[in-house]
C-alpha cells in the first residue's frame, strides 16, 4: 500500500500580542494515511483538530504559524509549495467538506455554476462540458432529478441536499484525499445516515482516502479504519479503530469511550470525566490531561510523556502506556 | 400511578402565507393531536428530527405557546380552567433548561442574582434567606460556594449548564423541561451533566421532559419514549421497549441510524429515501407513507391510529391485525 499523507512532528501555533502570547494549537503531531483508507481525528473543542486540518490544506488564518515539522502529500513536501502551486493542489488533489453547507455555498449562484467553477478552474473545462459534468456529479451524490436541480440556488434545497452539493464540488476533480470537518453535525439523524452511506460509496468507487474530523466517537466507530485522538493540541493516541475501542492505551481515550451512553445498555451509570478541557493558551505543565486523569502519578505533573509504541501501529502518549508489554 | 402532567389531543397550528386581508394561506401543523402522560419522578423522552414538533411541545408545556386545541392537565386540573393564581402556581412548578448555556444566562448578572431571580420575583423572602437558598442550590449542582459572586463568562460550558439547572430548581419545581441540555457541551462534560440530572431526579423526585437528538442519551435518561414525526406521535411506550425493539417503521429507521458505540456493533441499517416533507402540507393518511419501506395500499388514504401493541402504542397499519 502506498502512503498518501505523511505528517511528522507538525506544530502549528497561534501568535498574538507581538509574539508574547503563543497558543500551541497543534504540537508535535505525527501520523500517516494510506491511499483509500479513512482516518478519524477525534477531539473536543480546542483540542486542535480543526487547526490540524487547516494546516494540512495550508489554509491557516493570519496569526497562525507553522512552527515545525513537515507534511508530505503524495511524496511532496507541501510546505515548500508556492501559493499558486498550493491552489492547484487544493480542490483538485485534496478537497475539504465543512460543517455548515450554507457557509460553503454562494447564495447568488446556482449549484451548477458552483460545481462547474471548480472544473473550469482546475481542469480548464469548457463551459458547456463543465455544466454537463456538474449534472452528472449531482447524480453521483444521489440527488434526484439532477437536470432540474443543477439550475437551482442553494436556498431552494434542504440542508441534506446542500451538503450533497458540497460533496459533489469536493469530488469534482477526482481528489485523492477528502478532509471532512464535522460534515454531518448540522444534519438530522436519518439524513446523516444517508450522507455517511453516500461518502462510503463514493470512497469505494473512487479509492478516496478520507480524514474525518469529529467529536463524535460514533462516527469514528462507523466510518474509520484508524483513529487519532487529540487532547490539548497533542495527538495522545493513534491506532486501528478496533484496538482503540477494545484496548485504549491512554486514560483520556478510555474515559471518552466509557462516558458515552449506549443504546444496548441504557441503564448503566455513565463514567464521567472530572474537570474540563484546558484552555489551549494556558496548558497545565507535564501531561495536559493530568489534572483530570484518574491514574495520575507524580511524573505526569512535571514531564510530558513521549510517544510510545503500544502495539503494531498503535501509539500513545502516556507514562503508564510504556509500562505495558507489547 | 396518577400522572403529574397529561397532554390530551394537544394541537398547535401556526398560520403561514396569509394574504393582505388575512385570508387564504395554510397552517403549519407543528403539533397535531398528541397525547401523553408524565408521571411524578419519571422522565419522558421525546425523539424526532427537526420540524417534528418536539420543541413546540416543550413550549406548550411551558406555556410559552397556547395550544390551538386540546388541553394539558397538571395534577388532574386542566390549564385552560386555571385562574391567574393557578397559572402562576403552574409556571412555578414547571421549569426549563435549554441547550445553550451561553445564551440562556444574562452576562451582566452575577451568578447569585441569576439563581435568585426566580426566588425574588416569586417569593417574599429576605436577603439572608435568599443567600442561603442560593448556596444550597449551588451545592446541589456541584458548584463551589464562591461561584455566587462571579459572572457567567468566568465559567466553562458545563459549569454554566449547572448554573442554568440551579436556577431551574430555585422554585422547587415538579417538572423540568430539558431541551437538548447537553448537545452544546463538550463530549467529556456531557456525562457529568447527565449524571447530575439523574442524581437530582432521585433526590428531589423531579419529573423530566427530555428532548434530544442523541438517541442513546434519551434512552439512557428516559423511563418512557415518545417518537414524533411531522407533529404526530408514531410510537410511545417504555423506553427500553421502544429503544431495543422499535415497531413503527420510522422508529426502526431512526434507531438504526443511531451511531454505533463500537466498530463491531452492526445494525441492519435502514436508509430512508427522501427527506421529511413540509408540515404545511403533510402527506395524506399515514404521514410517513411516502418514505416507508413497508408501505401498504391503505397507508395513503387511511390515517393509522395510535393503538396498543407489543407492550407499547404504535400508529401503523402493519400491526392492525396483531392487536
Amino acid at each position: 500500500m502506498t502512503t498518501l499523507l505523511e505528517v511528522s512532528g507538525l506544530s502549528t501555533h497561534y501568535v498574538a500580542a507581538r509574539g508574547t502570547r503563543v497558543t500551541r494549537a497543534v504540537e508535535d503531531v505525527s501520523f500517516s494515511l494510506e491511499a483509500g483508507r479513512t482516518l478519524g481525528i477525534v477531539g473536543e473543542s480546542g483540542s486542535g483538530k480543526t487547526t490540524l486540518a487547516l494546516t494540512l490544506m495550508r489554509l491557516l488564518p493570519p496569526g497562525a504559524r507553522i512552527a515545525g515539522g513537515s507534511v508530505r502529500f503524495e511524496g511532496e513536501d507541501i510546505f515548500t509549495k508556492s501559493d499558486s502551486e498550493m491552489r492547484a493542489i487544493r480542490g483538485k488533489r485534496m478537497a475539504m467538506i465543512l460543517q455548515d453547507p450554507m457557509a460553503s455555498l454562494n447564495p447568488l449562484f446556482t449549484v451548477g455554476d458552483q460545481i462547474a467553477e471548480t472544473l473550469r478552474a482546475h481542469e480548464q473545462m469548457p463551459r458547456r462540458r463543465a455544466w454537463t459534468r456538474a449534472r452528472d456529479l449531482l447524480a453521483a451524490v444521489r440527488i434526484a432529478v439532477p437536470e432540474r436541480r443543477v439550475g437551482e440556488y442553494p436556498h431552494e434545497m434542504s440542508g441534506g441536499m446542500r451538503q450533497r452539493v458540497v460533496g459533489a464540488i469536493a469530488i469534482s476533480c477526482e481528489p485523492k484525499l477528502l478532509i471532512a470537518d464535522e460534515p454531518t453535525t448540522s444534519l438530522d439523524l436519518t439524513i446523516q445516515a444517508q450522507y455517511l452511506q453516500l461518502l462510503r460509496e463514493i470512497q469505494r468507487e473512487r479509492d478516496l482516502a478520507m480524514i474525518f474530523i469529529t467529536h463524535n466517537l460514533g462516527i469514528v466507530a462507523k466510518m474509520c479504519d484508524d483513529v487519532a485522538v487529540m487532547y490539548a493540541g497533542r495527538l495522545v493516541e493513534f491506532g486501528p479503530v478496533r484496538r482503540i475501542f477494545d484496548a485504549p492505551a491512554h486514560p483520556y481515550t478510555r474515559a471518552l469511550i466509557e462516558s458515552i451512553p449506549r443504546l444496548g445498555d441504557p441503564t448503566a451509570r455513565l463514567t464521567a470525566i472530572d474537570g474540563q478541557p484546558p484552555d489551549p493558551a494556558a496548558l497545565p505543565p507535564g501531561c495536559a490531561f493530568h489534572p483530570r486523569c484518574p491514574l495520575v502519578v507524580d511524573r505526569c505533573r512535571v514531564e510530558a510523556p513521549p510517544e510510545v509504541r503500544v502495539a503494531v501501529a498503535h501509539h500513545a502518549r502516556c507514562w503508564l502506556a510504556s509500562e505495558r508489554p507489547i | 400511578m396518577t400522572a403529574l402532567l397529561e397532554a390530551r389531543d394537544l394541537t398547535k397550528l401556526f398560520p403561514v402565507g396569509r394574504g393582505l386581508f388575512g385570508r387564504g394561506g395554510g397552517a403549519v401543523r407543528a403539533v397535531d393531536g398528541i397525547s401523553f402522560a408524565i408521571e411524578p419522578g419519571r422522565t419522558l423522552g421525546i425523539v424526532g428530527e427537526s420540524g417534528c414538533g418536539k420543541t413546540t411541545t416543550a413550549k406548550l408545556l411551558l406555556k410559552l405557546e397556547e395550544p390551538t386545541a386540546g388541553d394539558i392537565l397538571f395534577e388532574g386540573r386542566g390549564l385552560t380552567t386555571l385562574d391567574k393564581d393557578g397559572v402562576r402556581q403552574y409556571r412555578r412548578s414547571v421549569q426549563a433548561v435549554f441547550q445553550d448555556p451561553f445564551a440562556s444566562l444574562n452576562p451582566r448578572m452575577r451568578v447569585d442574582a441569576i439563581i435568585a431571580e426566580p426566588l425574588v420575583t416569586n417569593e417574599k423572602i429576605d436577603k439572608p434567606h435568599v443567600r442561603q437558598r442560593v448556596a444550597r442550590l449551588l451545592d446541589m449542582v456541584g458548584l463551589p460556594a464562591r461561584s455566587a459572586d462571579l459572572f457567567p463568562h468566568e465559567f466553562s460550558g458545563g459549569q454554566r449548564q449547572r448554573i442554568a439547572i440551579a436556577r431551574a430548581l430555585a422554585l422547587s419545581p415538579k417538572l423540568v423541561v430539558l431541551d437538548e441540555p447537553v448537545s452544546a457541551l463538550d463530549v467529556s462534560i456531557r456525562a457529568q451533566i447527565l449524571n447530575l440530572l439523574v442524581d437530582l431526579q432521585r433526590d428531589l423526585g423531579l419529573a423530566y421532559l427530555f428532548i434530544a437528538h442523541d438517541l442513546a442519551a434519551v434512552a439512557h435518561m428516559s423511563h418512557s419514549i415518545a417518537v414524533m414525526y411531522l407533529g404526530q406521535l408514531v410510537e410511545y411506550g417504555p423506553a427500553k421497549t421502544v429503544a431495543t425493539d422499535p415497531k413503527h417503521p420510522y422508529t426502526q429507521a431512526l434507531f438504526s441510524a443511531a451511531l454505533p458505540s463500537h466498530p463491531d456493533e452492526s445494525r441492519d441499517e435502514i436508509i430512508l429515501t427522501g427527506e421529511v416533507p413540509s408540515p404545511v402540507n403533510p402527506p395524506s393518511g399515514c404521514r410517513f407513507h411516502p418514505r416507508c419501506p413497508h408501505v401498504l395500499p391503505r397507508c395513503a388514504p387511511e390515517v393509522p391510529k395510535l393503538r396498543g401493541a407489543f407492550g407499547r402504542e404504535v400508529a401503523c397499519h402493519l400491526y392492525d391485525t396483531a392487536r
